[in-house]
């Protein structure tokens, strides 16, 4: 436990000197604006890898929540344009579909013990193919102006989404802290067998946790929908690689059973500063694409090295 | 006797007993099997329906086209059987893809331009076969990690540029020695080799140790981090190998990452029998598996099923697959 609050406490001073030097290096970075506009791009990845940090403490992972944030988007234009049904409800009801993914890559991989890796590559393929193919590559457009609230609007002068993302963030921090549910996830993912043997209800936690990273990819596409006005079947693509990246850095454990909601909140603030201070110095996002990757390798190099020292 | 065995030999590459032949076949390569009758069936159907899918130009863009994702998928099953993954295979081969077009198109010699892929696949996966094997990173996490420094390598240094102008000899995929194309064979042969390696040498053999039960092969004196090492280089020369038949098909050569390609490498390794769990499975399954799906990718063409369709089906065919594997083994374990 005290090393988990050392790893953290690492990463929030990495985030406030990276902060600071940002700030110099660009008169741009530490104006209000930006910032808040900061917050907006980081909700959907954001929301995504909060309950992400939830799938990799049970010790599994979750790689189809890109697709499922694509389907849901599309499945939201069709709704509502094809279907005609009012927007609410159209984005309600893909919401709805998206949550179910999430609940089909659960049940697949408890009932029938296929590794949660292979079950979320397959349907990383699968929803994306669905969303690919009931698109037909046609992008809906034309919402109403209300919509346009949730994704761009502010409210008491922060962007609409980084509520959602506050709460969703306090939720889930008290959810896998204080209450019971929480803990087994801990116990799940340190030694399934033991919680198994202890009474806990591992295979309805387990289904529980990949339904909810189901949920927060589908509210995340509608959020993204909303965003940019627009949807396409590409939406979402390599969201899942972000999402581990901050989850990792975030100081969980890709093994299972360690791991902090707060961790990937500062991990996500240290990758989002870095894509938006590497973007002002005019570097492009592929750029900052090899820092992700190399960051992610690098922060399980540095954990498992402190973990070897401690051991 | 004779008769017979060189018309089985085309689909099981060794059989000496003449007697249990069928029951042999079924057991040691039942899945293999399954997907033989599978594309039997397909190409029947689809050319009842429509005959210009049979045509020679089709089938040629069957074999021929997508041999390199048979040659990629080789070295993912020697990966999968150890019990690891590779994710990264599409942005090596679009990193080395570009790699081997620069050095054509600026005047190297042929041979280099050849061998620099295969050199740089193994370079490349030897840095992630040691950080899987001996600094114990998950495979998955790695070749994210891969993927991603690759591919937004590959795109901030040549912006998705197109290489054209390949010189002639350098175009080594439309060779056609004694009537075939080169692809086809290398793609057999390559594949007829790493099954018998895999199936008769002691080192091949104990890639089925190391993934079936790591705790047995330490217990036997077995190194599963030199393995894993060794196979994750091998992996990278396939890939090389793969992607000298993927560069010199077409006369220009897109400087980007190949969409999905490690998603249909790593299907056509599962779903040709390489167990998910690690420790079984044959190249030739996956070979046969990736002929497979490029004849589905081409049948929904000809049965005027929309293209986008395609991944979806993929993607269900490899859940389908999984979820027989697991089915098929419960009732063992």
């Amino acid at each position: 436990m005290r090393m988990l609050l050392r790893h953290e406490t690492i990463l929030a001073l990495v985030a406030v000197v990276l902060l600071v030097a940002l700030a110099f290096q660009s008169s741009q970075f530490f104006t209000g604006a930006n910032l808040l506009n900061q917050g907006r791009l980081m909700t959907e990845v954001g929301l995504v890898a909060i309950i992400m940090t939830f799938v990799i403490i049970t010790g599994g992972i979750d790689l189809s929540v890109g697709s499922i944030l694509g389907l849901t988007a599309i499945l939201t234009g069709v709704f509502w344009q094809n279907l005609g049904l009012p927007l609410a409800a159209a984005a309600g009801l893909a919401i709805a579909v998206g949550t179910f993914c999430g609940f089909v890559n659960g049940f697949v991989i408890t009932r029938f013990g296929v590794p949660p890796l292979i079950a979320t590559l397959a349907t990383l393929a699968l929803y994306r193919g669905l969303a690919e193919g009931i698109s037909q590559a046609r992008s809906v457009r034309g919402y109403p102006d209300w919509f346009y609230v949730l994704g761009q609007g502010n409210l008491f002068g922060v962007p609409t989404q980084l509520w959602i993302l506050i709460v969703f963030a306090i939720l889930a921090s008290v959810l896998l802290a204080t209450t019971r549910i929480g803990r087994s996830i801990y116990a799940i993912g340190a030694n399934e067998v033991a919680a198994f043997f202890s009474g806990l209800p591992v295979n309805r936690t387990k289904i529980a946790v990949y339904t909810a990273s189901g949920f927060a990819a589908a509210l995340a596409g509608v959020i993204f929908v909303s965003r940019v006005s627009t949807t396409r079947s590409d939406m979402g693509t390599g969201l899942e690689l972000d999402a581990i990246t901050a989850v990792v850095l975030g100081g969980t454990s890709i093994y299972g059973g360690r791991g902090s909601v707060i961790g990937t909140l500062i991990g996500l603030v240290v990758i989002q500063s870095l894509k938006n201070g590497l973007s002002l110095a005019g570097i492009k996002a592929e750029g900052t694409a090899v820092l992700i990757g190399l960051m992610l390798i690098g922060a399980i190099l540095m954990t498992t090295a402190l973990n070897r020292r401690r051991a | 006797m004779a008769a017979v065995q060189t018309s089985i030999s085309v689909s099981a590459h060794k059989v000496q007993r003449p007697r249990p032949l069928f029951a042999r076949l079924m057991s040691d390569y039942g899945q293999e099997c399954v997907i033989i009758a599978a594309i039997l069936l397909l190409f029947v159907a689809v050319g009842l329906y429509n005959p210009r899918f049979l045509s020679a130009s089709n089938l040629n863009t069957i074999f021929a086209g997508n041999a390199y994702i048979a040659v990629a998928a080789i070295g993912m099953s020697m990966v999968i059987i150890t019990g690891h993954i590779d994710v990264s295979i599409g942005a090596l081969i679009g990193v080395l893809a570009t790699i081997s077009g620069t050095l054509a198109v600026s005047g190297y010699p042929v041979w280099m331009a050849w061998g620099a892929p295969i050199l740089l696949g193994m370079a490349a996966n030897f840095v992630v076969g040691w950080l899987v094997a001996y600094a114990r990173i998950p495979s998955i996490v790695v070749t994210l990690g891969m993927m991603s420094i690759l591919r937004g390598g590959l795109i901030s240094v040549t912006g998705g540029t197109w290489i054209s102008g390949l010189p002639k000899a350098f175009m080594i995929a439309q060779w056609k020695p004694f009537g075939l194309p080169f692809p086809i064979i290398a793609m057999v042969v390559l594949t007829l080799i790493a099954a018998w390696w895999m199936r008769n040498f002691p080192f091949g053999r104990s890639l089925y140790a190391v993934g079936g039960n790591p705790e047995a092969a330490k217990a036997t004196g077995l190194s599963s981090e030199r393995r894993v090492l060794a196979v994750f280089v091998i992996h990278g020369a396939f890939a090389g190998i793969a992607t000298i038949l993927f560069a010199t098909q077409l006369q220009v050569i897109q400087s980007t990452v190949p969409p999905n390609l490690e998603l249909t490498v790593i299907t056509a390794a599962v779903i040709g029998g390489v167990s998910i769990l690690g420790g079984s499975g044959t190249v030739i399954g996956s070979t046969l598996a990736a002929i497979l799906f490029a004849a589905i990718g081409s049948a929904l063409i000809f049965v005027n099923v929309s293209a986008y369709w395609l991944r979806a089906v993929i993607g269900g065919l490899i859940l389908i697959t999984v979820l027989a594997d697991m089915i098929r083994r419960r009732p063992k374990t």
